[in-house]
Formats: structure tokens, sequence, C-alpha cells
């Protein structure tokens, strides 16, 4: 997510593939270390949607479809 | 008598030229400068409407069908909570269930799910530092959905993030109630809908 944008793609590829996941890793840490939070939109039983947290690339689960970045979150007024 | 006047005026001129110059030119830059039309950026009018429909797109995907339609129609999503006894300084629920109401670009609010008490409001923001397109917010349905995203994910942590106010700090309770009266009725009218749908489709 970006401001006055909205949803921009940074990077795509086969985890499967040793340099698409190479290439996914380096991403992921580089949206980390500017700050961004990292979800995945999961599916629970029954339909229950719901997202997962993630602070490391282990953490997604492999048959994640994407990965979500949006700014860090901060106490508002 | 006219040649020495002309020799006069050469030499006063020629002596006046380093003063009269360099206002001349100085003059002529103004005027160009004047005429010339700056390079202004292109402005996007439609930029921030083509990104509120991606977000709302990126929503959409992200959400379930109730949620969804729920944004769609009252302008806010409802998230139930998970902690056992409530928000953290919301004094305890005693175990009954809560839940929050999203809206976009502000505050949180959580409430008691059976008798609609407001319990807090907690103030959260996700600023871009970076501000990559010249604004540090969000479009509306991304607020929403970073906000959703958050909560169903860590809520803990968002809420620990957040400012926490009394209910009534940022958001007017009575227009919250009303809101809660609103979900009411709209969940009561798709229960009716979908009680229709499934009879006359005979499914049981």
């Amino acid at each position: 997510m970006k401001p006055g944008h909205g949803e921009v793609l940074i990077a795509e590829g086969d985890v499967e593939r040793a340099e698409d996941e190479e290439r996914l890793i380096e991403e992921f840490r580089r949206q980390l270390d500017a700050g961004q939070w990292a979800a995945v939109p999961t599916t629970g039983s029954a339909g229950r949607r719901n997202a997962q947290m993630v602070r490391s690339f282990e953490d997604i689960p492999r048959d994640a479809e994407r990965v979500i970045f949006f700014p860090r979150a901060a106490g508002g007024s | 008598m006219l040649l020495a006047l002309a020799a006069t005026t050469l030499v006063a001129l020629a002596l006046l030229s380093d003063l009269i110059i360099p206002r001349v030119e100085e003059a002529w830059s103004r005027h160009r400068a004047r005429r010339k039309r700056a390079p202004a950026t292109p402005y996007d009018p439609g930029r921030e409407r083509r990104a509120e429909q991606r977000a709302r797109m990126l929503l959409r995907s992200c959400v379930n069908d109730e949620e969804w339609a729920m944004y769609r129609d009252l302008g806010f999503i409802r998230v139930w909570g998970s902690q056992a006894d409530g928000p953290e300084q919301a004094g305890g629920t005693g175990g009954a269930p809560y839940a929050y109401l999203i809206y976009p670009h502000r505050a949180i609010v959580a409430y008691l799910a059976q008798t609609h008490r407001l319990l807090n409001e907690y103030c959260v923001a996700f600023p871009d530092e970076t501000r990559p397109y010249g604004s540090a917010r969000l479009p509306d349905s991304d607020d929403v959905l970073a906000k959703w995203m958050a909560l169903t994910g860590d809520e803990r942590r968002l809420i620990s993030t957040a400012n926490m106010h009394l209910p009534g700090r940022q958001l007017d309770p009575t227009k919250v109630r009303r809101d809660l009266w609103r979900l009411t009725q709209w969940e009561r009218a798709r229960m009716r809908a979908a009680g229709t749908h499934s009879a006359s489709t005979g499914i049981s």
C-alpha cells in the first residue's frame, strides 16, 4: 500500500524456484527494514477471513498467494 | 556647437554605460522570466480516485463477503475481539463478547456486542514517512484494510500501539450508537433476504 497510489506490486515469483525465492526474501527484508509491516491474508475454517502478521520470511506460509506490506502503525490523535 | 554637444553626449553615455547596461540587462531578464511559463508538474486529478478504487478492490479480496458488504453499505467494518477479557485498558469485559468498529481514518471503537456499551477509542495511524507520492495518507479503503489486518492478525499489538481514549474523543458516541443500530438493522435485513432466498430455492 502506498499513499496516494494504493496497491503497488513490489515483486512476484515462485518460492519453489531458488532464484525467485532469493529475490523475494531480499525484497521482503528490504520492506521490513524500511519500517513496513507485512501480513498474509488467510481463510480459516468456515470461510472466516483473517490476516497473519509475519515478521520473517519463514513465517510466510509456503502456499501464500501474496504478502501485503503496509506502513507500521503508530498512535494517532 | 552641435559637434561639441554630440561629443559631450557620447562621452556621458560612455561613462554611464557601466551603470546603465547591467540594469537594462536585468530588466530584460525579468521581463523574459515573467513571460516564460514555468514547467508545472502535471497534476492528475484522477490519481486519488484511482488509488481508492484499487484500494477497494484489494480490501474486497481480503475480507469476507459480509465484511465487504458492510463496508460498502455502512462505511465501516466490524471485527470481533479475541481477547478473553476484552481489549487492554478497557477494565475487563468479564468474558462478554466485544468487537471493534473500523472507520477509514478515524479511531477504532471497541464496544460490548450485547449491550452496545462503548468501551474505548483507539487512535491509530499508518503514516508512510517516505511520502513517495506527496502525502502520508493511505487511501480510505487501504486504511481500513491495514486496521483489519493488524486487528485480526495481532490484536494485542495494534491495541497496545494505539493511543487509547475514552469514547467521544474523536467520534461522537451518538453517531457510533446509531451506527451500531444501523448495523443491527442491516444484519436483520440480510438474514431476512437470505431466508427468502433459501425458501425460494428450496435450500434447507
